[in-house]
């Protein structure tokens, strides 16, 4: 994550100083990604020795003031217009634990898949309880709602995925015991989902 | 807490001999006063059987169906329909109202054939309409409401009468996200007020709403989790 530009797009608002920062960032983000204060010094010392950000003064308590240049509002201008990219994806545990997990003889594939599935849904059930109390329409409060929402869709697309995993083993397993005949279905599974739509 | 909804043990065989399908096999669950419980599982793990058997609307080959301390078996047919006009309310994915009946007519009607004055049934509906937010709506028929506001006269309709088992099938199904989400919300909140709720639905985004979820594979319950949060995080302090 980018700590140089969300600070630097901070003080795009207003001069701030360290602590200040720290907390205008969480109370748009929650402390789902936590900044400790001395790395909030340390990217601003940086963002001043390249010049995005000028130390200006100190204030009645001593605290330092930080206030952007103007080349630091034409780095915000470019991140904000800049896609982030997706070119490297992060190292995946999840995609690498089971792609070992379907090669390495004698792991139980389907019990990796299912501790998985209500791991994330717990997760998932937390996220959604924090994002129906957060009704607000303040921008602060929108802003974390929002990450919220990404938190929800990024949970819900690993528990997507889990399950087509499973659905995709599945079929691999009847074809395997199988060869010859249709790659279709079980003699249970099928009848079994007829019956459950007629049931709607 | 005591359980509204509880299954022990419940098998249902459709069909016999070789053809025989089992749809649910020996699935216990329950459901108590207050709480909303998501059943999970891809197309045929049984989730919507489950639903049929709370709701009366078919037999278990096997096991018990309680509701609300009655066991529905036990039952006859007149007595499981007024069980169902009373106690448990639907929800269905296609809204299942009656087109040439008014919203306020449609909640209405099941409390009138239970025997409540029209006069009454009208006036508790329009009550609970104005609960779930399209009191203005009453007199509208369906075909002149939104896909989100049939769903939430449906919702009116399952829960009049003060019903206190809410069975809803992929009640979100045709809506967008967010209408969605505000049909969460009003099942959420009429459990928070002592309702059991089922959700069945393959959404993890939804079933993200409830208490517990519950997931089914074969016809089996495979796991299941809990309501206590891991303080994965927390909110901002700063408000």
């Amino acid at each position: 994550m980018s700590v140089k530009h969300a600070l630097l797009a901070l003080l795009e608002q207003e001069p701030m100083y360290g602590y200040q920062l720290r907390a205008e960032f969480e109370q748009r983000t929650g402390t789902t990604w936590p900044l400790n204060v001395g790395q909030v010094y340390t990217t601003l010392t940086r963002l001043e020795r390249d010049g995005l950000a000028l130390a200006e003064s100190e204030d009645a308590e001593g605290h330092v003031i930080y206030r952007i240049t103007d080349a630091g509002r034409v780095e915000v201008a470019t991140w904000f217009t800049t896609p982030v990219a997706r070119t490297q994806p992060p190292r995946d545990e999840l995609a690498i634990k089971l792609a070992l997990a379907v090669t390495v003889p004698g792991v139980d594939v389907g019990t990796v898949i299912q501790q998985q599935r209500s791991a994330t849904m717990h997760a998932l059930q937390d996220y959604t309880r924090l994002k129906r109390r957060a009704t607000g329409s303040e921008p602060a409060e929108l802003a974390w709602s929002l990450v919220l929402d990404s938190l929800v869709f990024a949970a819900e697309a690993e528990i997507r995925w889990l399950d087509h995993c499973e659905s995709r083993l599945r079929r691999a397993a009847i074809e395997r015991a199988a060869p010859t005949s249709a790659p279709t279905s079980t003699p249970t599974s099928a009848p079994a989902a007829a019956n459950e739509r007629s049931h709607r | 807490m005591s359980a509204v909804l509880e299954l022990t043990d419940v098998t249902r065989v459709h069909g016999e001999g070789p053809a025989a399908v089992q749809a649910l096999r020996a699935v216990s669950f329950r459901a108590h006063a207050g709480e909303l419980v998501a059943v999970m599982g891809p197309s045929g793990s049984g989730k919507s059987t489950l639903l049929t058997l709370a709701g009366g609307l078919d037999r278990p080959t096997d096991g018990r169906v309680v509701v609300e301390g009655v066991e529905l078996g036990a039952l006859g047919n007149d007595e499981r329909a007024r069980m169902r006009r009373t106690s448990i309310g639907y929800v269905f994915q296609g809204f299942n109202l009656i087109p040439a009946l008014t919203a306020a007519e449609n909640v209405a009607l099941s409390r009138e054939l239970d025997g409540v004055a029209a006069r009454t049934a009208r006036a508790e509906a329009r009550r609970v309409l104005e609960e779930v937010g399209i009191g203005d709506l009453a007199d509208r028929f369906p075909d002149d409401m939104s896909g989100g506001q049939q769903q939430r006269v449906a919702i009116a309709r399952a829960v009049v009468g003060e019903r206190r088992l809410i069975l809803a099938d992929e009640p979100t199904g045709a809506l967008d996200t967010e209408t969605g989400e505000e049909i969460l919300r009003l099942l959420r909140a009429r459990c928070d007020a002592g309702a059991a709720g089922v959700l069945v639905t393959h959404e993890a985004r939804h079933a993200a709403w409830a208490d517990r979820v519950v997931f089914l594979r074969d016809g089996r319950v495979v796991d299941e989790t809990g309501a206590e949060s891991v303080d994965l995080l927390t909110e901002p302090a700063a408000r």
